[in-house]
């Protein structure tokens, strides 16, 4: 046989796995998530809600299946060692503050993003901060690799929970922008995310098999570009895409679009990180 | 407002000296939804029709499927297929639909390939970038839209 170095591996951890594995049930490492359920209330068209991996090959789908064959968990090896790192004028590493490690987490990535004083903050914005105040460290590049691995390796302390940002409150106005910004044909081809991620999902279009845009996965390996992709970079390539002038990473626009498609996710467990196609 | 006039005045100046028949996209004249005259004052080529289905800015098999283009692979499944398209529609009312779907049918996710006004944010291609240029093309040129009508018009099951 003449397969590719990560087929190969797909193979052994189908081979390995100890549970059964079908297209529809995803357990990793043995324990079951939730990849489907019922629409939370707010959603108008919707009635149930699947996880991205559902939409994905079963060669994709197998590479998530086992953390050893889960090409991202190189990048949480390498934020483990971040974590340790010292940086900044400070003299401190993250670990200096977070004495019992990464763990110290579990819980945090179901309800972001969320509203800090009146501030409607996502992870990295969270870990920037910290870095900054705290370390006296430089900030991190939005989708760098190491900020990029540093939100997987503290995304997948809550692996396994399901998905639960607050949508009412201080959030309200973040989520109402945000629901406004989805449902916006932008660019020449005049596209809203909903076009495809709503009406179409479960289509084709081309060589793609449209999903629900859900972001429980996030930062998720994209086989296409090799290394772990933020949401905000995810957004920008879906607008891009529309022949339209895009919004920046990190953006009050890709804030609020982040908060409102996060909360279309609620009770999807979170798979961070994902493995995608 | 000047600045929106003053752009119109170019794409006029420009269509008159380029495309000396064909009909500006500000200029189409639909009839519930369908275009009676060719955009381009010519025929259209069936054969450079069918070489648009699959490439470029027209790229309809993206969402469509075309027995006709069996041959091509990944066919869409987002608009409805296109075998007897012909047996359904006119060849008025296809280049209507081709031009600007949302005349047709109202909120149609179809993209319109001969519109170059009332875009949100509109870019420059697939940049990423905002469009800056004075002049905004239509997804497809008049001609380009008669090639693509000419090789709906063969897609006959009847």
């Amino acid at each position: 046989m003449n397969l590719k170095p990560w087929m190969a591996a797909a193979v052994i951890g189908l081979a390995g796995s100890a549970f059964a594995q079908d297209d529809s049930t995803l357990s990793i490492d043995g324990e079951e998530f939730v990849t489907e359920t019922e629409a939370p209330a707010h959603l108008e068209n919707v009635s149930t809600i699947y996880s991205g991996w559902r939409f994905r090959t079963p060669e994709t789908q197998a590479l998530q299946v086992d953390d050893f064959d889960n090409p991202a968990m190189i990048f949480v090896d390498q934020a483990l060692d971040l974590f340790q790192q010292v940086d900044g004028t400070e003299g401190k590493s993250c670990a200096s503050c977070h004495t019992d490690g990464p763990e110290e987490f579990a819980g945090l990535h179901a309800k972001m993003p969320k509203v800090v004083d009146g501030k409607l903050m996502v992870m990295e914005e969270l870990i920037n901060t910290h870095r900054q105040d705290a370390m006296g460290a430089e900030p991190w590049k939005w989708s760098g690799a190491d900020m990029q691995a540093m939100v997987a390796l503290i995304g997948l302390q809550s692996r396994g929970m399901p998905m639960n940002v607050a949508i009412d409150g201080d959030a309200a106005p973040f989520w109402e922008k945000g629901k406004e910004i989805y449902y916006t044909r932008y660019g020449q081809l005049e596209l809203s995310c909903s076009n495809c991620h709503e009406d179409n999902y479960g289509n084709m279009i081309r060589a793609d098999h449209l999903s629900q845009g859900m972001i429980n996965g996030f930062p998720t390996y994209r086989l296409k570009q090799a290394k772990l992709i933020s949401r905000h970079n995810r957004f920008r390539g879906c607008i891009r895409d529309t022949r339209a002038e895009t919004f920046a990473e990190g953006s009050d626009e890709f804030k609020a679009l982040e908060l409102y498609v996060a909360s279309r996710a609620n009770g999807l467990d979170i798979e961070t990180p994902a493995v995608r196609q | 407002m000047k600045h929106v006039i003053g752009v119109g005045c170019a794409v006029a100046l420009a269509g008159t000296i380029v495309w000396a028949e064909a009909v500006k996209p500000t200029d189409v004249v639909f009839e519930d939804g369908a275009v009676s005259v060719s955009l381009s004052g010519m025929p259209g080529d069936p054969a450079n029709g069918a070489v648009l289905m699959n490439k470029g800015s027209g790229n309809c098999i993206a969402c469509h499927a075309v027995d006709a283009l069996s041959d091509l692979p990944f066919h869409g499944e987002v608009g409805p297929p296109l075998d007897g398209v012909a047996d359904r529609w006119s060849e008025a009312e296809l280049r209507g639909i081709v031009a600007d779907a949302k005349k047709m049918f109202d909120g149609t996710m179809m993209p319109s390939f001969y519109r170059t006004e009332g875009f949100i944010r509109l870019g420059d291609a697939y940049t990423g970038k905002a469009f800056e240029g004075a002049e905004v093309q239509p997804l497809l040129t008049a001609q380009e839209i008669e090639d693509v009508v000419a090789f709906l018009v063969t897609l006959k099951e009847e």
